[in-house]
């Protein structure tokens, strides 16, 4: 296990010497702050717009951290050949497969604790409310909707050849599941038969992300969920993770390496 | 004298578009405190043989050991220390955290860890520099950096793939006093090289490789004895080079 956790250091200190989640922290903040200013319509209740609009950058902002630390990270290893000295010790391919999907999914983390903190702080500061749990409980869905699509990018890594191919097939398929996963078994029923079936089967398939969406809890103050739900809800995200992260393991420990 | 590293009837053959065998049935022994040299041209087969004892390419045929256990299991690496030819290492890092991350991957406890980097860097120079990312390094300082995480768990084999390449000569000096220190402790190096003056310094038992066939193996003394030839010539004759009229 210290082997996973070492090599999880290093995929997380690699992102807070980076510049993109500055950036995209810096932009986030400076459009929220910019809604923030404005006094819309005259409406005290503007609070909601503007927590609509900061939990929209954040989700747009952690997934594409999420997305691009974890699509770059085996081929990056590989091309830089920083692969090596790595497997030249005591280290299965498993256990790096674990480390850096581990090492993402904490740095996004992390990124999502200062997104929220900053969140927390802009809305509690105008509407003098602190409604930490329902943050909370958003918070730690997200986190857990960001573990499977960590594990999703780290298995396209292995498959498609660039990561830039795997982070725009899985920009299109995360937010395609966001969009419509909740709808295909609707749109299923108004299919004929092949397509009804393969439509239930896909629905049945697909990890249901769009289950982790819970902005609205913040938005509107909605009373929390149930804490066996969110329970269960982060059960579903690991046994996802997991698939994934098994299937990657499964095309990686044979791979070819190009010395 | 026990084996370090064993090798029988390795066969590897690469696939694709353009199959080739790489190594055919090479069998080889290196045994415990021996610095041994091995030679070949390019596209001999020496780097597939380090791969395959480093698990980074699977053999076709045949078998490879370290320290008695199979190169395949994770574990026949806990004691070797391995320096590729180029750096390659997360440019991200400082010498220090590079070195740190090696040893909490070898197990190395937590309290023997900052004693250990300490000698590594001074034993390669490199103590100034260990705060400093290891992307501002020149050349040379890599290498040393490689050097030092090859030696963090102060291993027992060392396996260095042309360890002077693209270094000046107070480098190859020192890469290669480090060799001699290395043989001292009773430490095992195995090492390819281009450099055979420098092999002949330095080793114990040479093998010369062309083609993936091991072409002769031996003392260094023994074979030019036997040939009547410097290691140069020796090379140059085993290898079916012909120089142009």
């Amino acid at each position: 296990m210290n082997t996973v956790f070492a090599i999880a250091s290093v995929t997380i200190k690699e992102l807070y010497r980076r510049k993109d989640f500055y950036v995209l922290f810096v932009l986030s903040a400076l459009i929220t702050l910019m809604a923030e200013a404005g006094t819309f319509f005259h409406d005290d209740k503007i609070v909601r717009y503007l927590k609509e609009l900061c939990l929209l950058l954040i989700w747009i902002s952690a997934l594409v951290i999420a997305v691009t630390t974890a699509a770059r990270q085996i081929p990056a290893e590989c091309e830089q050949r920083t692969i090596f000295p790595l497997l030249a010790k005591p280290v299965t391919r498993g256990q790096v497969i674990a480390g850096k999907s581990l090492g993402c999914w904490l740095a996004a983390g992390l990124a999502l604790v200062v997104f929220y903190l900053f969140l927390i702080a802009v809305c509690g500061s105008r509407e003098h409310a602190w409604p930490l749990l329902n943050y909370l409980q958003a918070a730690w869905l997200q986190w857990m909707f960001l573990g499977v699509v960590i594990a999703m990018a780290v298995l396209g890594s292995i498959v498609f050849a660039a990561p830039s191919s795997n982070a725009t097939i899985l920009f299109v398929v995360v937010i395609g599941i966001l969009l419509l996963g909740g709808h295909l078994n609707q749109v299923a029923l108004e299919r004929p038969e092949p397509m009804r079936s393969v439509l239930y089967a896909i629905y049945f398939i697909i990890p249901h992300l769009e289950w982790f969406d819970v902005r609205a809890l913040v938005i509107h103050d909605q009373s929390l969920i149930a804490w066996w739900a969110v329970a269960a809800a982060s059960a579903y995200a690991i046994v996802y993770a997991v698939l994934f992260l098994f299937a990657a393991w499964l095309a990686f420990r044979r791979k070819a390496l190009n010395t | 004298m026990a084996a370090i590293i064993q090798i029988n009837k390795l066969r590897v053959e690469y696939g694709g578009a353009m199959p080739k065998v790489a190594l055919k049935g090479l069998d080889l022994t290196v045994n415990a405190g021996e610095v041994f040299g091995y030679l070949g041209p390019n596209g001999a087969g020496k780097t597939t043989t380090m791969n395959v004892l480093l698990g980074f390419a699977n053999a076709t045929s045949g078998m490879a050991q370290l320290f008695g256990v199979d190169v395949r299991q994770p574990i026949a690496r806990q004691r070797i220390g391995y320096l590729p030819e180029l750096t390659y290492y997360y440019k991200f890092l400082t010498a220090e955290e590079i070195l740190r991350f090696y040893a909490k991957i070898f197990g190395i406890a937590k309290s023997a860890i900052e004693s250990r980097i300490d000698a590594v860097l001074k034993l390669v120079e490199l103590d100034h520099a260990r705060k400093r990312q290891i992307k501002n390094y020149s050349k040379g300082m890599q290498q040393r950096v490689g050097l030092a995480q090859a030696l963090i768990n102060n291993p027992d084999l060392l396996i260095l793939d042309e360890p002077t390449s693209g270094l000046d000569p107070i480098g190859r000096m020192q890469v290669r006093a480090i060799i001699q220190r290395l043989k001292g402790e009773g430490k095992t190096v195995f090492f390819s090289s281009h450099e055979l003056g420098e092999v002949e310094t330095v080793c114990d038992r040479v093998a010369i490789m062309c083609e993936g066939e091991l072409k002769a193996e031996g003392k260094v003394a023994d074979l030019m004895r036997e040939h009547g030839a410097s290691l140069e010539q020796i090379f140059l004759k085993l290898i079916g080079y012909r120089a142009a009229a």
